[in-house]
């Protein structure tokens, strides 16, 4: 096997060596193991060669190991699935895994882009600002095809995502984010102390930096004592274990978000499982324990492949057992650099030469390295690199000034650790520079969050379990779980000192700070002479620390130019803010179930299936579906049946589903009182058994929901609202009682859900609700006239709530009956209405009857309308107090000028209005200051034969009988309509009440 | 951001309606068109406390009066909005 893999180790590794994986990159066939992530496998197979850079196309392979990776970025999978900017160093290996490079054309090894740097002129610092300042024409002909072409990162997939994502919900007393060695420790001491638990970690296994180093706990290796505790931790029922979940983000009072990959590793998720799960974790106290990230240091050609984290380098020996090169230089700034020498010797690498830019490293390893024969420049630095489309040799300055070049396929470069300190600044507050340390530690800290571990800067092992195992008890503790404290295993502690140095002044070739966004040392110096001297500035001028890795390697460095650019310390120059996510989050993954039909729940009323059942088209308003017309066979289009619906009404009688009417239940001994505070007219005067239309206003004066209100006992109410405004409505009333009259006496109980309600409209409703209730309810119109209410019983069993009142404008009732009867009158109705004509009709037809009649409603119950707009000015009581009453009164509501409901035909009748038509004089200019008002709502009425309209004009009841234009620019039409009163059947109302 | 309902204990946000500064006293019918319209439109935007309505419409339904900090997101108190109208609870 190892043949076909070059570069992999003979033995050791976390790898499953029985467990061989084909996988393929760029069309090309290798193999790897079980445990491998794509960027390990593909070194594995001598591959270091994975992506071309985003402006400049050089060629990149991986710089680390882990999420903040920069450089190894590929397309994964295809088709669908195809997710583009991922990182190799994360990718688990799984059979069949399909992955190509990305950002090159035509190939990966031969760039057109990358072969004469074409287009560098373009894409220095500010380029993007600059090119916007170029004329627009040559911007849109010129520059942006170019750059479309030259930068970029991979391709989105082009067909919607097939895969399920689910959102859930995690409560604890202790979150411990990280399961390093300090988040182990940290972990298992609030465990034992009873408390809940969450232990998460990005990783697929628990140990952190324990997987990549050879540290040693209690004299064995580091990752059996990961692995024992992490076992440990498994079998404790007050603790959740989330492997592949990165905790990308803190918010207020203690809730993290977080995402676990838990069908990543595979090739597709199995049936029914989802790909990912967003986590909502809620935590009484938090630990992070998210570790450190090696820091780059910025030479000329420090990009090329095979120039790698020197963390990184042991991380591929020790987690992968794979040598990321044959020949290695080490070029370091840190104590812990100089361990990397250590690893390739163990591993059978040679090493060519330890560089450090420190002129006096410590000397017991200068005395380590003596002994070994390593070879040891101190106070030197790499200025330059060489090979085509991998390093093939370094230029070394050595503090004399001379140039030394040495042969190497690996460079490992260790300019110092930075503390992972995103998460503690997520909420605002910044990090702060420790000048010992030579790195940013967290600041002020959110309320309930602990730092442990190398996230707080604390670097050596032992510091880190005891840290982590301290900040465990004490958050457990913080919880009401005391324990004691944690007996702590042996493990090095010997200080790893390291230096601030970041870059190599006079490079060969571009220094890069930002590998993935190609901001070179250059670009930082020309944005500070150009006076972006603030952090943040700057970063939006070079785009530093502006790519999907948000800067994770980059953003430290590039201060730190910035600060000498402009002769700062780097306390003084500060750094920008961290925000959520700490690593790239799939929409998908944010949006959950909530797409397509599933965007938000679909209600459906009692006689949905009925509906569906007998042809209906349904149509949304707010969560509800409802019928908008029921077609019969034969029928051409939706206006067939929509014509025969609304004769059939006017002609015998039909019947409607309104159980989407929000429904509420008033009661109380100051119902009534209450009521006429939040209704325009007096309630209080109704009788028992009587309804009233009613109207509310918002406080502002604009009439907010219209509906109906009846008395079905001195202190019981029972009132209807919009369907779109039910839940506002009752919003409204509860805010009313307690916070306007919370003295009065009144309680409200939303029954939408509780009645099924249908309308029976037309001249044979009577005969039809009479053989519905029975003979024993005499109705008469003496007896119950139009705008009454009783309780009756459907079929002599069920109970029901029978109106009289009318929207349609012929003599209607409206019938309730628990809902779960909905389904069973629904069918009655039909079977008893049979003989008298009896059609069913949807939200269309409501719709034509409606303006036929000029009730408003939604088109004109917009939230730009008073109540006089509506000719409805003497509903409003002048004898009390009521909502919106005070502002209803002010001088531009009550203006006559203002646009009114009227009625509108069209003068010649065989044209067709449309709704948004705005109205002009006749022979007007077609401008804004001569604007008279605009059409509302239109409907083909069957009864007259021609299109109708209802609107708001300008002093509207002054011009009935008189000409306007209907201008409609955006669907280029102009005609001429009549004005005219707007009930246009039976302004008496006879059929109404007859 | 976990909000303590005085009915229900500490639930998240998303459970509650926001409607703004708590303006508690409304003005008389026949107070000017001045004051209605400051009653209405106008509203002081605080850096640091303030009192905000919030309604716990996921929950109990009560209307409350949540003194928060807009700067740092603290709650520093929540009463039910009926009772420090006076009314019953
Ligand atoms: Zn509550």
């Amino acid at each position: 096997m190892n043949g076909a893999q070059p570069m992999r180790l003979a033995a050791g590794g976390a790898i499953d060596r029985a467990r061989p994986l084909g996988f393929t990159f760029d069309g090309r066939a290798y193999a790897g193991f079980a445990g491998d992530t794509l960027a390990s496998a593909l070194l594995a197979n001598g591959v270091r060669l994975m992506g071309r850079s985003f402006k400049y196309h050089r060629p990149r392979g991986p710089w680390g190991a882990g999420a903040e990776e920069p450089n190894a970025l590929v397309e994964l999978r295809t088709g669908a699935r195809r997710e583009p900017n991922t990182r190799a160093t994360v990718i688990e290996l799984f059979d069949g895994l399909v992955a190509q490079s990305q950002n090159r054309w035509p190939s990966l090894r031969f760039d057109v882009m990358g072969v004469n740097g074409l287009f560098a002129p373009i894409f220095t610092a500010g380029f993007y600002y600059k090119t916007f300042m170029w004329p627009a024409s040559f911007w849109e002909k010129l520059y942006e095809p170019i750059i479309r072409r030259a930068a970029g990162l991979g391709r989105a997939a082009r067909e919607p995502d097939p895969d399920e994502y689910d959102r859930s919900h995690l409560f604890c007393d202790v979150l411990v984010i990280g399961a390093g060695p300090a988040g182990l420790a940290a972990a298992l001491a609030a465990a034992r102390s009873g408390a809940r638990v969450v232990l998460a970690d990005e990783d697929v296994r628990p140990g952190g930096r324990l997987l990549a180093e050879a540290h040693e706990i209690d004299s064995a290796p580091g990752v059996l004592w990961a692995e024992r505790v992490a076992g440990e931790l498994a079998g404790m029922a007050n603790v959740t274990l989330l492997a592949r979940t990165t905790v990308f983000g803190l918010f207020d009072h203690g809730a993290f978000a977080a995402l676990e990959r838990v069908a990543d590793h595979l090739p597709e998720p199995a049936p029914h499982q989802v790909r990912q799960r967003l986590w909502r974790i809620q935590a009484r106290r938090a630990v992070l324990a998210a570790g450190a990230i090696e820091r780059p240091i910025a030479f000329g050609g420090n990009d090329r492949p095979g120039v790698m984290a020197a963390s990184a380098v042991r991380a591929y020996l020790h987690r992968w057992a794979v040598l990321p090169g044959r020949r290695g230089v080490v070029f370091t700034a840190s104590d812990d650099g100089w361990r990397t020498a250590d690893a390739l010797l163990a591993a059978g690498a040679s090493v060519e030469a330890v560089v450090d830019a420190r002129p006096d490293p410590p000397a017991a390893l200068m005395r380590a390295a003596g002994a070994r024969g390593l070879r040891v420049h101190a106070g030197a630095q790499v200025v330059g690199t060489h090979g085509h489309l991998g390093l093939q040799a370094v230029d070394v300055r050595l503090p004399s000034g001379s140039s030394l070049g040495i042969d190497c396929d690996l460079l490992a470069v260790s300019g110092g650790w930075n503390p992972t300190v995103h998460l503690a600044s997520h909420q605002g507050a910044k990090p702060v520079w420790d000048a010992a340390l030579a790195a940013f530690v967290p600041g002020r800290l959110p309320e309930g969050l602990a730092v442990a571990g190398a996230a707080a800067g604390r670097f050596t092992l032992a510091a880190c379990l005891a840290d982590g195992a301290e900040a465990g008890r004490a958050a457990a503790s913080a919880c009401g779980h005391a324990a004691a404290p944690l007996v702590l295993p042996r493990a090095a502690d010997e200080p790893a000192a390291q230096a601030a140095f970041f870059h190599v002044p006079g490079p060969r070739g571009k220094a890069f700070v930002d590998f993935q966004n190609d901001v070179t040392v250059k670009d930082v110096k020309q944005a500070a002479r150009e006076g972006y001297r603030s952090v943040e500035h700057a970063k939006r001028y070079t785009t530093l620390g502006m790519a999907t890795d948000q800067g994770k390697t980059a953003n430290v460095v590039g201060l730190a130019i910035l600060a000498e650019a402009t002769g700062r310390s780097i306390e003084a120059t500060g750094t920008t803010i961290f925000r959520p996510p700490y690593t790239p989050v799939a929409m998908g993954a944010i949006v959950g179930h909530h797409r397509g039909r599933d965007f938000r729940p679909a209600r459906h009323t009692p006689m949905h299936d009925w509906a569906a059942e007998n042809g209906a088209s349904f149509v949304e308003v707010g969560p509800w579906y409802r019928a908008q017309w029921y077609a019969r066979p034969g029928e051409k289009g939706w206006r067939d049946s929509v014509d025969r619906e609304a004769e059939a009404v006017r002609r015998a009688v039909g019947v409607c589903d309104v159980s989407t009417l929000g429904k509420i239940e008033v009661v109380g001994r100051d119902a009534a009182a209450f009521l006429d505070f939040v209704y325009t007219s007096m309630i209080s005067t109704l009788p028992v058994g009587r309804v009233r239309y009613g109207l509310m206003l918002r406080e502002d004066g604009l009439v907010f929901d219209d509906g109906t209100c009846a008395r079905m006992g001195p202190e019981r109410f029972f009132i209807t609202t919009t369907t779109a405004n039910a839940g506002r409505v009752m919003q409204h009333l509860e805010f009313c009682h307690q916070v306007l009259k919370p003295a009065m006496d009144v309680s409200f109980l939303s029954v939408t859900d509780r009645w099924a309600q249908v309308s029976i409209a037309g001249p044979r409703s009577r005969d039809l609700v009479a053989m519905l209730v029975g003979p024993g309810v005499d109705l008469s119109t003496a007896a119950f006239p139009h705008m009454s209410a009783a309780e009756v019983e459907v079929c002599g069993q069920v109970p029901a709530r029978l109106f009289r009142l009318s929207f349609s404008g012929e003599m209607a009732y409206e019938l309730g009956v628990p809902a779960d009867f909905g389904d069973a009158l629904m069918r009655h109705i039909m079977q008893v209405g049979a003989p008298l004509g009896l059609v069913p009709y949807g939200t269309e037809a409501l719709s034509v009857l409606r303006v036929e009649k000029g009730h408003p409603a939604g088109g004109e119950l917009n939230g730009h309308t008073t109540a006089r707009d509506l000719g409805l000015g003497g509903m409003m009581s002048r004898k009390k107090d009521y909502v919106g009453r005070r502002l209803a009164e002010r001088p531009a509501f009550t203006d006559p000028a203002r646009p009114i409901l009227v009625g509108f035909k069209p003068v010649d009748r065989g044209q067709e209005l449309k709704s948004g038509a705005h109205f002009l004089d006749p022979g007007a200019e077609a401008r804004i200051e001569n604007d008279q008002g605009y059409m509302t709502s239109v409907a083909f009425s069957p009864a007259l034969g021609h299109s109708i309209g209802l609107g708001l004009l300008a002093r509207g009841r002054e011009r009935i009988g008189q000409q306007v234009r209907a201008y409609d620019p955006v669907r280029n039409r102009d005609i001429v309509v009549e004005v005219c009163h707007p009930v246009f059947i039976d302004p008496e109302g006879d059929r109404t009440r007859g | 951001m976990r909000i303590p309902c005085p009915y229900c204990g500490e639930r998240g946000n998303e459970e509650f309606l926001y409607l703004g500064s708590a303006v508690l006293e409304r003005p008389a019918p026949d107070a000017s068109a001045e004051a209605w319209v400051d009653y209405v439109h106008m509203r002081d935007n605080p850096r640091g406390p303030g009192a905000e309505f919030m309604q716990h419409v996921q929950g109990c339904r009560a209307w409350l009066i949540v003194r928060r900090d807009t700067l740092t997101h603290a709650i520093l108190s929540v009463a039910p909005a009926r009772a420090a109208r006076g009314g019953g609870a």
